[in-house]
């Protein structure tokens, strides 16, 4: 007998156009934290997907052992029989559940289909003690914050008494605080003899927390090592990308230009709660030829100044704001678009893509009056143009019709930048860009926007992530509960002082 | 690697791909073709031109609403009230001319734009009030019956010979007077299919010239000429039916008009392509500064102006309107979209799946009726055939996904 508890041998996985695994061998022992990393579309969701039955057996190809007995699972039910969890970077909770009832969704213990409560309630409590949580059983979902989410999911599936956890880009939309929370308790499991899968493009967690790595690249096993010593952030980026990436943010100077966006006494009102300020007396500017960061917290209101300003957020809005110095009446994204005014969202599945439509449609979604006449939409310079932008950005589809949903994380958040680049913005707001996104197309999307600066646009980008802030801005400014905090030059920032004014600190 | 280098590909690689690519219409078309087929094994009558053209009749106004709700549909809407509107203008229709006295024309323009106001009126409450379209459209689905029992006062009310032309009547003939007996084609309805493949073949080329100029791949020769020549003989197998009976009827010219019209709107225009992006995913629709509630608006205006048109011709084929007329329409309607492969999600459907949706629910009726068939067993023959084409569709995306 082995000493693994899972083992993959020799997957293939095909998608019309793209085989996505090819041979892709892949072992965990008992009770290790197994890291997986990979650029974009490298095929780690897709494995996933494989192991925990999305994709039933017959539609791959190869062998999966767990305690080296074949298995042959035909939809999640099996392999969560077989004790294999999945918690996914979207989290599929119900929100207007309370916490057990969100647990227990689909397994209730019940009798004649009568719930018997008090047992899932008391379960419940004993569950999230040992994810950390000390919240209520009762309270609703939507109450929690994203990284308490997070933990409630990943209750749920020590609920199904797992022995293979995996996690697909959990920290992605965390803040530094809640991921290292969640790093503890997957340590904790790990002690108690679960095996985690991890997935993540945060390489300096990788190396922190993972005891084993395995490399994918272009649906290939490159390697698999432990983390010791001698592996380095380096050397795993070099695994992933095949080559030396030697710098990862490209710092150039840049000289501001004049000022495009000037905000005077931004202040918006909670459209649920009325007299509850979301954003209180803001002001900044921003110029052209810059990059100006927005650091902060979770939940500091980053998202809804922008969104505000750009017309799709809030109804009660108090101040102004000019573009070009003239002030500036928007009263939608129309409006905003029409000035050189573009937004890419955070959220991209929710917000930014149309799902259902091919990768040429949704790049020319917000410019299609660019390529259209009175003999309608110009097919030919719709493909034109999104050839254009899946070469710049090298977007990996076997098709520009490809569906976006097909697409892996990182390749349709270019699809979304592509879709503003297209737009020719003046002043582009970039919202968590590179979101989920691996190291060399982060490396990419940071070459990008130093083009635009070029080219004389504004750029406005709010991060969570404050080595990414810290890399590109030129300017800081840093947000708390709402109101701004600091403005910093990126010469004299720092960590620590973006920390302590995001944390409140005057 | 961005574009699809058709070099790469053989043939039957590429004859798969569009295939896999257009699966839903491919099958319904097929289905299509199977259920006509085992009429014609059934029935002696069905498979005669004669016959043909009758259902061609028959489906003509279906096949016009069916287009409008696709719109509706794959904006992520619907449409309850389209049997309402289509009695209540009917109505309207017949009593200006048998009442007001006016003429052909100008009943028919005042009928238009009823049409249009009661689409604003709709689309007034689902876009600018957020009310939700189902129950906009059952509210306007009473208040359209009770107006249309309002103005017909429960009597029938018969139109004139020269109206109902539109609904019954073919274009007349140029040269030769024929009859169906002689098997002599209808002279008009044979120019008329000259005149739409030359269009036709103008279009494919003109196309294939344009990717030329922009360096992109173009299918290799070989099946080019196939795929026009399946085309055209599609296309001249249609116009036959129709020429070896009495001609083209006018309803057909009309269908084959707003056929057009709403297969380029939903394909080539900007219009179209926000329609589907509302209803594939309305945040992403908005922040792509997509006016939604303007578009809204003006896809039930649409909706509004093909169910006038719609009860234009089905009055005229009846040759009356009556306070009955156009009773759970909206049910053959909404079911041709849906068999014609719209997703009831939202965010999919065409035009020519609507049109061969409505002929596979007017094609199902005819040939029952001819077997004779009741109209219990022919209710519920139709409701499985709804079920199961939904069925089929979800199940092979299922597989593909
Ligand atoms: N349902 C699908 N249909 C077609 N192609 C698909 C499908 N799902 C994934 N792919 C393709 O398979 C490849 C691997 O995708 P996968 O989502 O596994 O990547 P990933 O390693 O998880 O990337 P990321 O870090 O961006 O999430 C990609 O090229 C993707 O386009
Ligand atoms: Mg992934």
């Amino acid at each position: 007998m082995s000493n693994y508890v899972l083992e993959m041998e020799n997957i293939i996985k095909d998608f019309p156009g793209v085989r996505a695994l090819n041979n892709v061998n892949f072992k965990v022992r008992k009770g290790e934290i197994h890291a997986l990393v990979g650029e974009n579309g490298a095929g780690k969701s897709t494995l996933m997907k494989v192991l925990s039955g999305v994709y039933p057996y017959g539609t791959y190809e190869g062998k999966i052992l767990i305690d080296g007995k074949e298995q042959n699972f035909e939809n999640i039910k099996d392999s969560e029989a077989a004790g294999i969890g999945i918690i996914y970077q979207e989290l599929a909770l119900v929100k207007e559940m309370n916490i057990a009832e969100n647990i227990y969704l689909g397994s209730e213990f019940s009798t004649f289909g009568i719930i018997n409560w008090d047992k899932a309630i008391s379960k419940t409590t004993g569950l999230l003690n040992e994810v950390g949580l000390t919240e209520n059983p009762y309270t609703k979902v939507v109450h929690l914050g994203i990284g308490k989410q997070q933990l409630v999911e990943i209750a749920k599936a020590l609920s199904k008494n797992v022995n293979i956890l995996i996690f697909d880009e959990p920290t992605a939309a965390l803040n530094e605080d809640d991921s290292e929370n969640l790093l503890h308790i997957i340590r904790k499991l790990k002690d108690q003899g679960i095996s985690c899968i991890y997935i993540s493009h945060k390489l300096k967690e990788v190396k922190e927390i993972a005891d084993t790595i395995t490399i994918l690249r272009d649906g290939e096993t490159i390697e698999t090592y432990s983390n010791g010593e001698n592996v380095t952030v380096d050397k795993i980026i070099t695994g992933m990308v095949g080559r030396e990436l030697t710098q990862l943010y490209p710092r150039k100077e840049h000289t501001a230009g004049e000022v495009v966006l000037e905000v005077k006494n931004w202040t918006v009102y909670n459209p649920e709660i009325p007299d509850k300020k979301i954003i209180d007396g803001v002001s900044f500017t921003a110029k052209k030829g810059e990059i100006l960061g927005i650091a902060g917290l979770m939940g500091a209101g980053r998202t809804e100044l922008m969104m505000s300003l750009f017309g799709a957020y809030g109804v009660k809005k108090l101040g102004e704001f000019y573009i070009d110095s003239e002030k500036a009446d928007i009263k939608g994204p129309r409006d905003a678009i029409e000035k050189g005014f573009c937004y890419l969202s955070e959220d991209r599945k929710k917000n930014g893509l149309v799902l259902m439509m091919d990768i040429k449609e949704n790049i020319t979604l917000a410019s299609l009056d660019k390529i259209s006449n009175i003999r309608g939409i110009n097919e030919n310079e719709e493909i034109k143009i999104t050839n254009h932008y899946v070469n710049a950005l090298t977007i990996k589809t076997p098709s520009i019709e490809q569906k976006t949903k097909n697409l892996s994380g990182g390749n349709q958040q270019k699809v979304v930048i592509s879709k503003w680049l297209m737009a020719a913005p003046k002043i582009l707001i970039l919202d968590e860009p590179t979101r989920g996104i691996d190291v060399g197309a982060k490396y990419e999307i940071y070459n990008i926007m130093n083009d635009l600066i070029d080219k004389g646009v504004s750029i406005i980008m709010i991060s969570s992530e404050l080595p990414e802030i810290l890399g590109i801005s030129d300017r800081i400014l840093v947000m708390h509960e709402g109101k701004l905090t600091a403005e910093l030059d990126w010469k004299e920032a720092s960590q620590e002082k973006i920390m302590h004014f995001a944390t409140g600190g005057r | 690697m961005a574009t699809k280098s058709v070099e790469k590909y053989s043939s039957l690689e590429i004859i798969k791909m569009s295939l896999r690519n257009n699966i839903r219409q491919y099958t319904m078309f097929i289905a299509l073709i199977g259920i006509m087929l085992i009429f014609s094994l059934l029935s002696g009558v069905f498979f005669t031109p004669r016959n043909l053209s009758t259902l061609f009749l028959q489906t003509a106004h279906i096949a016009i609403l069916a287009s409008g709700v696709v719109l509706v549909i794959v904006a992520g809407h619907i449409d309850l009230s389209i049997g309402a509107v289509v009695g209540l203008t009917g109505a309207i229709a017949a009593i200006l001319q048998a009442h007001y006295g006016l003429g052909v024309l100008p009943a028919i323009i005042i009928t238009l734009a009823v049409g249009a106001l009661i689409g604003l009126w709709q689309g007034y409450w689902v876009a600018y009030r957020d009310v939700p379209a189902f129950i906009v459209t059952l509210a306007g689905m009473m208040i359209f019956n009770g107006l249309l029992l309002g103005v017909t006062r429960g009597e029938t009310i018969a139109t004139s010979s020269m109206f109902n032309k539109l609904g019954q009547d073919y274009i007349p003939t140029l040269f030769f007077i024929n009859s169906p007996k002689d098997m002599l084609p209808h002279d008009t309805t044979i120019i008329f299919l000259v005149f739409v493949i030359v269009a036709y073949l103008w279009y494919e080329l003109k196309r294939r010239k344009e990717r030329i100029t922009y360096g992109f791949d173009i299918l290799p020769i070989k099946l080019f000429a196939l795929k026009i020549a399946l085309v055209i003989s599609l296309i001249t197998a249609v116009f036959l039916i129709m020429a070896l009976y009495l001609g083209i009827p006018y309803s057909i010219v009309i269908l084959m008009v707003i056929g057009s019209l709403y297969t380029f709107i939903t394909t080539k225009t900007t219009f179209g392509r926000h329609v589907y992006a509302i209803g594939g995913n309305k945040e992403a629709a908005k922040l792509s500064g997509i006016n939604i509630r303007q578009r809204t608006l003006w896809i039930f205006i649409s909706s509004g102006i093909l169910g006038a048109i719609g009860g234009i011709i089905y009055t005229a084929r009846v040759g009356s309107a009556a306070a009955s007329a156009g009773q759970g329409m909206e049910l053959d309607v909404i079911a041709a979209a849906i068999i014609g492969g719209t997703s009831t999600l939202g965010g999919q459907g065409t035009i020519v799946g609507a049109i061969i949706g409505a002929l596979v629910m007017t094609t199902l009726n005819n040939g029952m009726l001819l077997l004779d068939v009741g109209t219990t067993e022919r209710l519920i023959v139709r409701g499985l055939v709804l079920l199961l084409a939904v069925w089929i569709d979800i199940s092979s995306r299922k597989r593909d996904a």
